[in-house]
């Protein structure tokens, strides 16, 4: 227990230290990079918590990720005209409003997705969150107000009071803390009572049923939590780089958001980041030479399913000799 | 004295086939009912519509005075019904302890609740510590589930059921694949439990349900062919033929 809270700080005080690390050596895309892991790692952890603990295989995560990101986008886009939102909700740039609206919009999309989805399993599920994930997709393709295909720019970072966040360093700051309270808050709901009952229903729905669980309602209150989750995640990052577009919620993010969980480590705290953290590493190294980085990807995927199950936190633990 | 169930003219088809044909039984306060037939009889069937797994075609359950021919399993619990499956069902990354702790915490309510500790709710896990106390499974507490043996998990099972405080216990061959001595041990486990709800016992071990029914219904081919006390049924000339007949030739 101990050992664990002193990874945690360690791991928190190690991120904390980039934005030096970087200017020290001269490397300043590192901050860029860390900051964008970080936030895919988030997003997977809150894909996670309903595939890892839940068994609930959604297959249109990105969905949320984008309509996260689209709230921020919106709201700045309307702030930067002096317009409303369906001449109704004025923009904004202040972040603690932001955050907040993209978070419980992508709740509401998720809500949405998940009463319809939920009713069925298995194979349709996976079908049918991917389906309503395209849906989402060409909805905002087709919003030529936002942009379209193209995307919504977002000239400048929301403001947070206090905080000059147009420095990279302190805008990077703010995403680790927001990960940081992320990790805590899962850690927290996965050791819930309501974490308990969603880890039971992966195992064996009919038992819980058995014992007096509504299971739909769990799963899609889990459902919702997780989405917004993502929302969050997407709203940090089109703050991140000034910029959303359909493209976050293109359906094979949502496979990415999956390869990140896989790799990491299904059903761990750690391993969605640790995914996130390696997968965006490897794509950027190996883009710099090729196109066909998604080649050697596939196949460190495949290593890492075959070699280890549970995922490279598997691996860790190995080495560490046990401990969460 | 009072009915815990009712059943009345309950039928289910599929398709061409009557699994279950106009069946009526009652379950009273502090009886131990018995439901006997050859395999391929009904029986699952019949227990899986009072459970609402599957809903019938025609008639009325009622549990405790309530209709509840309609309502989905998890808020038939609510109302009082336990049960235990024929093929164990139990969640199986967990241990023996996490177990009975899932059975008590969803008795218990509270279940969406994120921001507390499962482990800390002291009351959940007092009433486990208690349950195990008095069982075998006491010793086995903190293995897990997939390391029991058959015998230990259907204890288990029925510890479970039993921790949700049924007025209904619903049991789907608790002795199945038991040894002797183990059969021995769920018998005086279930003359234990009677005092606290009423059961509705499916079994094939005929001498585990001679020892313990009061009462038996008799289901073959989805019909009730006859019901009665334990002599009546054991003395029926058309039981001994369609079912105890093969056991006594």
């Amino acid at each position: 227990m101990k050992r664990e809270y002193l990874g945690m700080i360690a791991v928190f005080i190690a991120l904390a230290l980039v934005p030096f690390a970087a200017e020290w050596t001269g490397q300043s895309s590192w901050v860029r990079l860390v900051g964008q892991a970080l936030i895919f790692g988030m997003a997977a952890a809150s894909l996670n918590f309903i595939l890892g603990y839940g068994g609930m295989i959604s297959f249109g995560h990105a969905a949320y990720f984008g309509i996260g990101g689209y709230v921020v986008g919106i709201l700045f886009h309307h702030h930067a005209a002096g317009t409303a939102f369906l001449g109704l909700i004025p923009g904004t740039d202040q972040m603690l409003i932001t955050l907040p609206a993209a978070i419980v919009v992508s709740g509401m999309a998720a809500a949405l997705v998940g009463a319809l989805s939920l009713r069925t399993g298995g194979v349709q599920f996976i079908m049918i969150t991917l389906a309503f994930a395209q849906m989402f997709f060409f909805l905002f393709v087709s919003l030529k107000t936002y942009g379209g295909e193209d995307g919504i720019m977002v000239r400048r970072t929301n403001s947070l009071p206090g905080l000059d966040m147009r420095d990279r360093a302190t805008l990077y700051w703010v995403v680790l803390v927001c990960a940081a309270a992320y990790y805590l808050f899962l850690r927290r709901l996965v050791q819930s009572s309501f974490g308990q009952i969603i880890a039971g229903i992966r195992q064996n729905e009919r038992r819980m049923a058995a014992l007096g669980i509504s299971t739909y309602r769990y799963k899609l209150y889990a459902f919702v939590l997780s989405g917004m989750g993502a929302g969050l995640a997407g709203a940090l990052m089109v703050n991140f780089l000034r910029f959303a577009s359909p493209d976050m919620m293109h359906w094979s993010r949502s496979g990415e958001f999956m390869i990140m969980v896989i790799l990491g480590g299904v059903g761990t705290l750690a391993g969605p980041f640790i995914g996130a953290g390696v997968l965006f590493s490897v794509e950027v190294t190996l883009a710099k030479y090729t196109e066909h980085w998604m080649l050697p990807v596939g196949i460190l995927l495949l290593l890492v399913v075959l070699t280890a199950r549970g995922g490279l936190m598997s691996l860790i633990r190995r080495v560490t000799g046990g401990g969460k | 004295m009072s009915h815990v169930l009712d059943i009345q003219g309950l039928t289910k088809t599929f398709g061409g086939l009557t699994a279950t044909d106009n069946v009526s039984l009652t379950v009273n306060s502090g009886e131990i009912h018995a439901l006997i037939g050859p395999n391929g009889a009904g029986k699952s069937t019949l227990i899986n519509q009072i459970c609402g797994e599957i809903l019938p075609n025609a008639g009325r359950i009622t549990l405790g005075g309530r209709d509840i021919t309609a309502l989905a399993p998890a808020d038939r619990v609510a109302l009082g019904l336990g049960r235990t499956f024929q093929i164990t069902s139990l969640l199986d990354d967990m241990t023996v302890r996490a177990n009975l702790g899932m059975a008590v915490q969803a008795r218990a309510g509270g279940n969406f609740r994120i921001f507390d500790r499962a482990a800390s709710r002291a009351a959940v896990w007092d009433e486990v510590d208690q349950s195990l106390s008095g069982s075998a499974l006491a010793v086995r507490a903190d293995v897990p589930v997939a390391d029991l043996a058959h015998g230990e998990k259907k204890q288990l099972e029925l510890l479970m059921a039993l921790s949700q405080r049924p007025r209904l216990l619903l049991l789907d061959e608790p002795m199945a694949g038991l040894g002797h001595v183990e059969s021995q041990q769920m018998i005086d486990a279930l003359r234990a439990a009677r005092k606290d709800c009423a059961i509705l016992l499916v079994e094939h071990d005929m001498e585990a349900v001679f020892a313990l029914a009061d009462r038996i219904t008799v289901l073959v081919y989805g019909r009730v062919i006859a019901a009665g006390s334990a002599e009546d049924i054991r003395a029926n000339p058309d039981v001994r033929e369609a079912y105890l007949g093969e056991e006594d030739a």
